[in-house]
């Protein structure tokens, strides 16, 4: 051996036992999306994430965080790595529905926890539970079922209906319709990505209907709002808070105000953790934060107070603390359903103008203590 | 019957757009033998130039010619810099060079803009409705783009059959090694007519990003679109960048309104939905397949 190998040698051993050092916190590995079109959530969930480890002080936890490009076989590769050779204990961060059902049940049957910032399908909610799953978001139906709630307080009784073609978009309209009791004035379903929607809005403007439930996330719902405001059509609208979080909001401006739209959570929330999340966000990032923020932000302090109760090399006791979800999150009062699915309220909320920023104000509750509709299915 | 009026409006409209994106795509093609998979970034940076120089100087006007000017300086040097060394490869290299043009472009923009998609409005004289004769009420903006589109229609016309570029254009078109060696700088015509297709494909990313979003990655599914509209009219040609444009954008937009419709006269309403906008969507892609069969190298195209 030369030297310098033997200086390599040497170095790389005292490497590892410097990793020992430190092997008694927790390893969290973060798969989410930090490029392409879908970044915006990523790069919130993690900052969030990021900002709850830095309030709180700790060390004790090692976070891994990788860029899934928003692809299933990507975020799979990453998982295997992080859980082969990074030897991570939690995994968390995934954005996508379909990126999820790629690597969370793999992941839980190889013994390592996973914590949902965003994802909730219904397959993982129902029969394809785990116990070492859990949501800290919502599950997908969550948001359109309190659109439907609050279609029914608002009066609308003929809805024209539009969410694109995939799983998380047929989801949206039966999510709607399950609470929704009116009439159906349209159905439509559009190409995922598309970006013009003239020949929607014109069946819109002849369909007769009284207001418009739509699911468009990201740049579709961007394209929809401002062609819907120029097209002089003026039904009202309702949907999720997927197109109306506060990046987006920038990007659509004045055609979104006034808007309805549903939300576990808002900047407004009158509690004392939201207030102190709000703020040093702020502070931190320079600008407001998003949903995704508060579930990035809710994800960690829910793993950071199971291992204030328990080890996590006892897997059960750390299990059992992360089921009693006691910490203060930033939406006020949180559970966790028998399937590891929030149960919690979800609010109205209409877009606004604070100065020169558009962002939400909460007007009403559209439905209390909401688990889902799957939670029955799982039996873990 | 209003509501088909305003579907084939939206036809037209759609069909012009595309025309703006094709039609720099087929010159290149049809001029310089190339395959540029980068003028979808091209596309892109015309909308993020048109929204920052919007947003800096609070001009719509402002910001369309910023994106003419971003887009053709682009191309400029692309051409000059990366695509010159390409022309003497085979396709392969060429997409493979211009697929790493479309990270570089996408990362590049990522980390100058950021990853939220920007702002853009429509200058208030555009904003807003019409009531067309008729009764008809259609967006002003979406007017003035079938106006402007068939403007550069006109304009590529004049140019190709009426200018001493356009003789230039179509010499090289048929031979290149011949107009270059009757002492045409073949170099510059290469760099100006990329920088024409770019700036084209820039305005066409301002206009459609202004009732759009502008945001990274936009210009990715506007290119496969402008692919088949090239393939259908055929590879080079101006009028069959049009025809094709139009044929594609009014069997998109009136397939997705009318096929549910069709199939809901003898389906369970929900099925139609489905099978309808399924079909809707394979829709550009048969009429290609229809086309290609009926003429292997596009309605217009003088080579395969």
């Amino acid at each position: 051996m030369t030297l310098k190998g033997k200086l390599i040698a040497g170095l790389a051993t005292l490497a590892l036992t410097a990793g020992m050092a430190h092997a008694e916190g927790v390893k969290v590995g973060m798969i989410t999306t930090l490029s392409g079109g879908g970044a915006g959530l990523g790069i919130d969930v993690r900052d969030g994430f990021q900002l709850a480890l830095k309030m709180a002080g700790t060390s004790d936890v090692e976070l891994i965080v990788e860029d899934d490009q928003q692809k299933p076989d990507i975020a799979v590769q990453i998982a295997d790595k992080m859980i082969q050779s990074d030897q991570v204990d939690v995994l968390t961060g995934i954005i996508w529905s379909n990126l999820a059902m790629a690597v969370v049940p793999a992941a839980v049957a190889q013994g390592k926890f996973y914590l949902s910032p965003n994802a909730g399908p219904s397959a993982l909610a129902g029969a394809g539970c785990d116990k070492n799953y859990f949501n800290v978001a919502w599950q997908n139906d969550n948001l359109h079922e309190a659109a439907g709630a609050y279609a029914n307080s608002a009066g609308y009784a003929n809805s024209f209906m539009l969410a694109p073609n995939y799983p998380a978009g047929t989801d949206a309209i039966a999510g709607y319709k399950r609470f929704y009791e009116g009439a159906a004035a349209g159905e439509v379903y559009t190409q995922l990505g598309q970006t013009d929607y003239a020949a929607e809005i014109a069946q819109i403007r002849n369909s007769g209907a009284d207001s418009v439930f739509f699911f468009l996330p990201g740049g579709m719902g961007i394209a929809f709002m401002k062609q819907y405001a120029e097209s002089g059509v003026d039904i009202p609208l309702v949907g999720p808070a997927f197109s109306f979080d506060q990046n987006i909001l920038q990007a659509v401006g004045d055609a979104a105000l006034g808007v309805r739209n549903t939300s576990q959570w808002n900047k407004d929330i009158d509690n004392p953790a939201n207030a102190a999340f709000v703020e040093a966000y702020q502070a931190e990032y320079g600008r407001l934060p998003s949903l995704y923020s508060s579930q990035g932000y809710d994800t960690a302090n829910l793993l950071l107070s199971a291992m204030a109760k328990a080890d996590l090399k006892d897997a059960d006791a750390f299990r059992a603390a992360l089921e009693a979800a006691d910490f203060a999150s930033v939406r006020g009062d949180f559970a966790f359903g028998p399937n590891h699915h929030p149960i919690q309220d979800i609010y109205v909320r209409e877009v606004v103008k604070e100065g020169d920023v558009y962002t939400n104000k909460i007007i009403g509750t559209a439905l209390e203590d909401r688990g889902d509709a799957y939670a029955a299915e799982c039996k873990m | 019957m209003l509501l088909l009026a305003e579907q084939v409006l939206n036809g037209l409209q759609y069909g012009m757009m595309l025309f703006l994106m094709a039609a720099g795509l087929t010159l290149v093609f049809g001029v310089m033998g190339l395959i540029n998979l980068a003028h979808g970034s091209l596309y892109m940076v015309g909308a993020f130039a048109c929204a920052a120089v919007a947003a800096a100087t609070g001009s719509f006007w402002l910001g369309l010619a910023a994106s003419l000017a971003a887009a053709a300086a682009l191309g400029a040097l692309v051409e000059i810099v990366v695509i010159r060394r390409l022309y003497a490869r085979d396709h392969l290299d060429q997409v493979l060079a211009t697929f790493a043009l479309i990270l570089v472009f996408s990362e590049g923009t990522r980390w100058l803009f950021g990853s939220f998609p920007l702002y853009l409005s429509l200058p208030p004289v555009l904003s807003g409705a019409v009531t067309l004769p008729g009764g008809l009420i259609y967006p002003a903006f979406r007017l003035a783009i079938i106006v402007i589109g068939v403007l550069v229609a006109l304009g590529l016309f004049w140019l190709i059959t009426r200018t001493r570029l356009g003789i230039r254009i179509r010499a090289g078109e048929a031979d290149r090694e011949m107009i270059a060696a009757l002492g045409v700088d073949i170099a510059k015509l290469y760099t100006m007519v990329f920088a024409l297709g770019a700036a084209l494909a820039g305005l066409s990313g301002a206009l459609v990003g202004s009732v759009q979003s502008v945001q990274v990655g936009m210009g990715e599914p506007v290119l496969i679109l402008a692919f088949v509209t090239v393939v259908i009219g055929g590879i080079g040609s101006i009028k069959g960048a049009l025809i094709g444009a139009l044929l594609v954008g009014m069997t998109d937009t009136l397939g997705k309104a009318l096929l549910p419709g069709l199939f809901a006269r003898f389906m369970e309403a929900s099925a139609a939905t489905s099978v309808g906008s399924a079909l809707a969507s394979m829709l550009i892609y048969v009429l290609m397949a229809l086309v290609l069969i009926w003429r292997p190298t596009g309605l217009y195209g003088a080579r395969a």
